[in-house]
């Protein structure tokens, strides 16, 4: 893949590593996709498959000895990867919001919300005291605070779970970022209030044109939310394409074993489908597909190196026998 | 004479308490003092503060039944939960489980052997494993503590839920989430209970590993004739586990209805909201208007109806009167709504 001029963040072969006394961890190996300015990509995948790992991976918010090992990532043109930890500052609440799973930890528990949005506002944009606050209470306004007027003066205490991610989104936003990184923000939320967060996050992003990262492991979230999706497994990536396309006809057995567990998509009275084993741990990936010991369909191939990998088997799907199938299917 | 007599009215009691529901629970109510301490409000002027977790609800399971319990946070599910084990003890109402309510029954030996019928698996399984114990004391633990035979050791019970016979000497740090959830079922099992409280067992589980552990729970049901009560919060867990789901809204139950009833047609407009807002996998591109407003306060819940500042048909009687539930076909429903036919 060529930088594309429109792509507003592009990752391309990004590989994560963490170095270890029994060795080196790969949270993250050779993932790319790209997404555009005012879509929704989703990124999901079950615990350890290393997808928060990918959004820190964009914010350069690691821990040493944890690095980038390779790859690159791009936001509208420019190397992310090769900043400064000082010219990463910069960018972060700039270029990039964050909205993270757990609403009451983003805020400071000691600053009013009108004090929290007004110093995001001032440190980001060269603006006068008096236009920030004007700012923030248009920000609240719009994140549909009732009576923001008052709750600028307000404590995060005093906000209940939905209006917290409410303010932290309006946040996220405030400095108007090319781009937002939403790390489960649903998931600590009560369903009616999730259907609402997840609707005016739609509603604002594509209002501005801002690209959105949107790390679930919910697929029901997914699908309401998510123009396209990617789905890891253990660091890789299995499956990327349009949601129709991915939740609707998945293509990788990760994913249709994945689809199929949900308790949503089985009839009452059915069994649900399920998929053997676990996810395998960073320090014991298998050899070739990571997939191949708890897959229905795997062939003698598919547990030797190379692995497969998304470009080399149709663009789709990493996964050698479906790319098999469908080469045949074209012959046929 | 009398003795036949006496005799045969033993019997009828003994048939009827065969065929009489398992698990009854009537008028429920648990209130909680959330007040600040003496001194703050005598300084302060501040007053009690109660907030009525559970409120007059009344529900039945029948033996081999699986009831449902779906509601948002607050809406006192889990605290039903801890009643019904006896971890908590009910403000007013009461809960018979065989026809012993285990806060009123007198004898000990009655009291000692309903409690021995109940079990409880916790959400957490990362928190309710004790992580100096090896598996096989976990697992053996009910058993032993309530004086029950344990046949074939804590190894059988392993391999009954999916684990093996050699994992009674390992700790629970060595296992994944979903096994750990495995180690907890079977550690409820060991006491060879005939009612289990599930207080979302699967939540902190991924999809693919809740999907094994909701299979596993499901086939332990219908082999062992086992009696749930399921608490969730996710309607697609419900809907595959239950036979009758009950719906709460802040502490008390707005409808209840057999699962294939709910999905087809519900009644209150709680229950419609909540199935609208859930995620749903083939809704890609769905653009519908989200539910409005959020949970009240439970301290200061609002009069009458507690569903009515946030719902679509509510009216004056609404804001006046809370409404009692009422049968509608094999649906029982608390809405004014519903039962003027307004909805």
């Amino acid at each position: 893949m060529r930088p594309s001029p429109k792509a507003v963040l592009q990752v391309e072969d990004l590989v994560v590593e963490i170095p270890t006394r029994r060795g080196v961890l790969r949270p993250v190996d050779g993932v790319s996709l790209s997404i555009g300015a005012g879509e929704v990509l989703g990124v999901v995948g079950e615990s350890g498959a290393g997808k928060s790992m990918m959004g820190s991976a964009v914010i350069g918010l690691f821990e040493p000895p944890t690095h980038i090992a390779g790859g690159t990532i791009r936001l509208a043109g420019e190397r992310l990867d090769l900043m400064t930890p000082a010219q990463l500052r910069a960018v972060r609440g700039r270029e990039i919001g964050m909205v993270f799973q757990d609403p009451l930890t983003s805020l400071n528990p000691l600053l009013r919300i009108g004090d929290q949005l007004t110093e995001t506002i001032r440190t980001n944009l060269r603006v006068s005291r008096r236009e920030a606050e004007e700012r923030a209470l248009a920000a609240l306004i719009e994140v549909g605070i009732p009576g923001a007027e008052d709750r600028l003066r307000s404590y995060p205490h005093e906000f209940s779970g939905g209006m917290r991610q409410r303010v932290v989104i309006a946040l996220a936003l405030c400095a108007e970022p090319k781009l937002v990184i939403a790390d489960e923000p649903t998931t600590a939320l009560d369903v009616s209030v999730q259907a609402q967060i997840i609707a005016l996050l739609k509603r604002l992003c594509r209002e501005r044109g801002t690209a959105v990262m949107l790390i679930t492991h919910d697929m029901g979230v997914i699908a309401e939310a998510a123009d396209r999706v990617a789905v890891l497994y253990a660091g890789r990536m299995a499956e990327i394409g349009p949601v129709a396309d991915v939740v609707g006809k998945p293509m990788h057995p990760y994913t249709e074993g994945l689809m199929a567990s949900t308790p949503m998509a089985t009839a009452p009275g059915e069994r649900l489908a399920q998929i053997p084993g676990a996810m395998p741990r960073l320090d014991a990936i298998p050899k070739g597909c990571a997939f191949h010991p708890r897959c229905p369909v795997a062939m003698a191939g598919c547990v030797l190196d190379p692995r497969p990998t998304i470009a080399e088997c149709g663009g789709r799907a990493a996964c050698w026998v479906r790319a098999h199938e469908q080469r045949t299917e074209y012959t046929a | 004479m009398s003795q036949i007599a006496a005799a045969l009215k033993d019997d009828a009691a003994l048939r009827l308490e065969e065929e009489a529901p398992r698990v009854v629970v009537r008028n429920l109510v648990r209130r909680f003092d959330v007040s600040k301490p003496w001194l703050n409000r005598v300084i302060e002027g501040g007053q009690k503060a109660i907030l009525t977790a559970v409120s007059n609800v009344s529900f039945e399971i029948p033996d081999r039944g699986v009831y449902a319990l779906v509601g948002e946070s607050g809406s006192g599910k889990s605290t039903i939960g801890k009643i019904a084990v006896g971890l908590q003890k009910p403000s007013e109402g009461s809960v018979e489980i065989g026809g012993v309510d285990l806060f009123r029954e007198k004898s000990v030996r009655r009291r000692r052997r309903a409690r021995a019928e109940i079990q409880m698996i916790f959400q957490d399984p990362y928190a309710s494993l004790n992580p100096r114990w090896r598996v096989g004391d976990i697992v053996a633990e009910p058993a032993r503590s309530l004086g029950k035979p344990l046949e074939g050791g804590p190894g059988a019970l392993l391999e009954q839920v999916g684990l093996s016979r050699r994992d009674v000497e390992k700790f629970p740090h060595e296992f994944s989430g979903g096994q750990r959830q495995r180690i907890c079922v079977a550690r409820a099992l060991s006491s060879k209970p005939k009612f289990i409280v599930c207080d979302e067992p699967t939540s902190a589980l991924d999809v693919s590993v809740q999907a094994q552990v909701l299979n596993l729970m499901r086939d332990l049901q219908t082999d062992l004739g086992l009696t749930y009560l399921f608490i969730s919060h996710d309607l697609s867990v419900v809907r595959y586990m239950a036979d009758t789901i009950g719906v709460l809204y802040l502490g008390g139950l707005v409808e209840e209805a057999p699962r294939d009833a709910l999905f087809a047609r519900p009644r209150h407009p709680y229950t419609r909201m909540l199935l609208d807002a859930a995620p749903r996998i083939d809704a890609f591109g769905r653009e519908v208007p989200p539910p409005k407003g959020e949970i009240p306060d439970p301290i200061n819940p609002p009069t009458g109806c507690a569903f009515h500042p946030r719902c679509p048909l509510a009216n004056d009687r609404c804001k006046r009167e809370r409404p009692e539930m009422r049968q509608h076909g094999t649906t029982r429903a608390a809405c004014h709504a519903v039962e003027e036919g307004r909805a």
